[in-house]
């Protein structure tokens, strides 16, 4: 059980590893990924030179796909820190201060998770349509609502503990006891929840890009390759398979990860 | 006594928790105005396309549409509107919001409700059962499976499955929505099993959690001990472990909305989703207002049908009362 409990985050690693190798290497392993060539178009897979043959556009599949890494992983890691960083701040402030703060603060979270975030995210981000960077930043903002709530969450129950009281009979600033003492104790879960939020940021980045919405036209991109392969699909299946593939591995990889993590830091925290 | 205070209390509280719904519904209704006023690129312009219109053309569809109005204004005109039943008119296809919506809320609503009931019908069974073998091979391979699901974004998962099952095998059909009744429900197969995988990945969680958490409390301890047979005991498991199963149902109607968009974009279903992801490019405001505001009106009545059902069902929320 043991050994096993090892070697998850071991094979969870192999994929995450190998993405972020495509993602931070792909000029170099895929130079000719937006190399077009709409005389040849559309062949299957297994096509001389090209090993997943290529789309309508005579692009190579296997290389847009691991050119694709780039704005599927950075983005999404993007996501995950500014909101955790949005999170942490208000989350703390709510949790410790309490009062109006609170009540403010926690409607402000209701009202942005009343709704799908798909659906935010694709208003706000079509209507403004600034690319890529803007659909990261709305993003963020969509994000923070479950941040800010896990982690007032975790400061609430921090607040009550004995080193708390220590500090404030001390005479230690509200400020330095929150961001100082609180919060370095609330980090193990913030991150476990930004490990999950990676991967919900990965679908909904490519989601919004699958809707033609983020990345520019003919920049590679997962989200957008699917949707360049609903046409395809009779005429070269690894155009949406290799793509599709990848996203959904990324995916349970992180998630994997994630689901370890917690559990771990969960036995941890429960043990004390 | 007891039912007639139980009956009062009720009736309180769904008055509180429907006025909250309300006022909730209406600062949405205003968020969801605001961002579509300050989003930038003029539905007039769209309007008319590439072509490069007269300023007095610009102006006369601005006056039509209202779009020079104060801020306040076009708000306050707008919410009652929609209040009177009328969600104006698309600017793209100059039709009336309304039956835009009705031609197309029956697909997506079949759609959700085809998932919601394969969710059900698959996840919360595999829940129980992985829960009452906890740590078997059974167990681990569907937990396993439930954290790929929860992941799988579904319009690569229904890409996945429209080749392998509707090209490749050609056991469904591809595209399109077939020719009403039970040919439509044939076609809305494999987009409902794509919505479900998702969101029964949830639940299939949540259930197992559920059940996971009942079986270690002490009247199943105290229940074995006394000798009722394993079928009792898991009859009074059931029945607890249910409820937050019951109260989730909110978070997967909220998912099912928000998930018909991507499926129905990928399988090009003629529903609210797909139209809601062409107005967006279009920039045609009054559509997107009314689809959002649509969206979130089915997940506030839901939240509050929930919590109703709640109240209703789990005695220790009665006691704790209005909170």
């Amino acid at each position: 059980m043991t050994a096993r409990r090892q070697l998850t985050p071991v094979v969870a690693a192999i994929p995450l590893v190998i993405v972020a190798v495509f993602a931070a290497a792909s000029n170099w392993l895929a130079p000719d990924a937006r190399v077009q060539d709409i005389l040849t178009g559309v062949t299957p897979p297994g096509t001389a030179g090209h090993l997943f043959g290529t789309d309508t556009n005579g692009r190579d599949i296997a290389q847009l796909a691991i050119a694709g890494a780039r704005t599927a992983v950075v983005g999404p890691v993007v996501i995950a820190l500014g909101s955790m960083c949005i999170g942490l701040v208000l989350g703390t402030v709510a949790g410790y201060l309490g009062g109006a703060v609170d009540l403010a603060l926690s409607k402000y979270a209701d009202l942005l998770l009343a709704l799908p975030t798909t659906l935010i995210a694709l208003v706000v981000a079509g209507l403004v349509d600034g690319g890529y960077w803007v659909t990261v930043a709305v993003l963020v903002v969509l994000f923070s609502p479950t941040d800010i709530r896990m982690v007032r969450g975790a400061v609430i129950s921090q607040s009550t503990r004995p080193y708390v009281e220590s500090a404030k009979a001390l005479g230690l600033g509200r400020v330095r006891i929150m961001f100082r003492h609180i919060v370095p104790n609330v980090l193990p879960v913030a991150f476990t929840t930004m490990l999950l939020n990676v991967a919900f940021a990965l679908v909904a980045v490519s989601a919004l890009s699958f809707l033609g919405l983020g990345v520019g036209p003919g920049e590679p991109d997962w989200g957008r390759q699917l949707s360049d392969a609903r046409d395809l699909l009779g005429r070269n299946w690894a155009a949406a398979v290799v793509p599709g593939v990848l996203i959904i591995v990324t995916a349970a990889a992180i998630n994997l990860l994630g689901d370890w993590a917690q559990e771990r830091f969960e036995r941890r925290g429960s043990g004390r | 006594m007891a039912s007639r205070l139980g009956r009062g209390t009720l009736g309180r509280f769904v008055m509180v928790r429907l006025a909250a719904t309300v006022v909730l519904l209406l600062a949405l209704s205003f968020v969801v105005f605001a961002l579509l006023y300050l989003a930038p690129g003029d539905p007039a312009r769209n309007l008319l396309g590439p072509r490069n219109p007269s300023p007095e053309l610009l102006a006369a569809i601005r006056a039509e549409y209202h779009l020079d109005d104060p801020f306040v204004t076009q708000y306050v005109r707008w919410i009652g509107d929609v209040v009177r039943g009328d969600l104006g008119t698309s600017i793209r296809s100059e039709i009336a919001v309304t039956s835009l919506l009705a031609d197309r809320v029956v697909l997506t609503a079949e759609l959700a409700i085809m998932a919601f009931v394969i969710t059900l019908v698959v996840a919360v069974p595999l829940g129980v059962r992985a829960a009452w073998r906890a740590g078997s091979v059974f167990d681990r391979t569907v937990s396993l499976a439930s954290i790929v699901g929860v992941g799988a974004p579904s319009y690569a998962v229904g890409l996945l499955l429209l080749y392998l099952l509707g090209v490749r095998f050609q056991l469904f059909p591809v595209y399109g929505i077939g020719d009403g009744g039970l040919d439509q429900l044939w076609h809305l197969v494999l987009p409902a099993v794509t919505l479900a995988i998702g969101i029964g990945a949830l639940v299939f969680k949540l259930t197992r959690t559920a059940v996971l958490g009942e079986l270690e409390q002490d009247y199943v301890a105290f229940a074995r001990a006394r000798g009722l047979s394993e079928g009792a005991v898991r009859r009074l498991v059931l029945r607890n472990a249910l409820i937050p199963v019951v109260t989730s149902g909110g978070l997967v109607f909220a998912f099912l909305f928000g998930g018909t968009i991507l499926v129905e974009v990928t399988f090009a279903l003629p529903g609210i989703g797909g139209l809601l992801a062409g107005s967006v490019t279009f920039k045609d405001i009054p559509v997107v207002q009314a689809i959002t505001l649509l969206t979130a009106t089915v997940i506030a009545l839901t939240a509050l049908a929930v919590d109703i059902v709640t109240y209703t069902i789990d005695p220790r929320v009665r006691a704790r009362g209005l909170r």
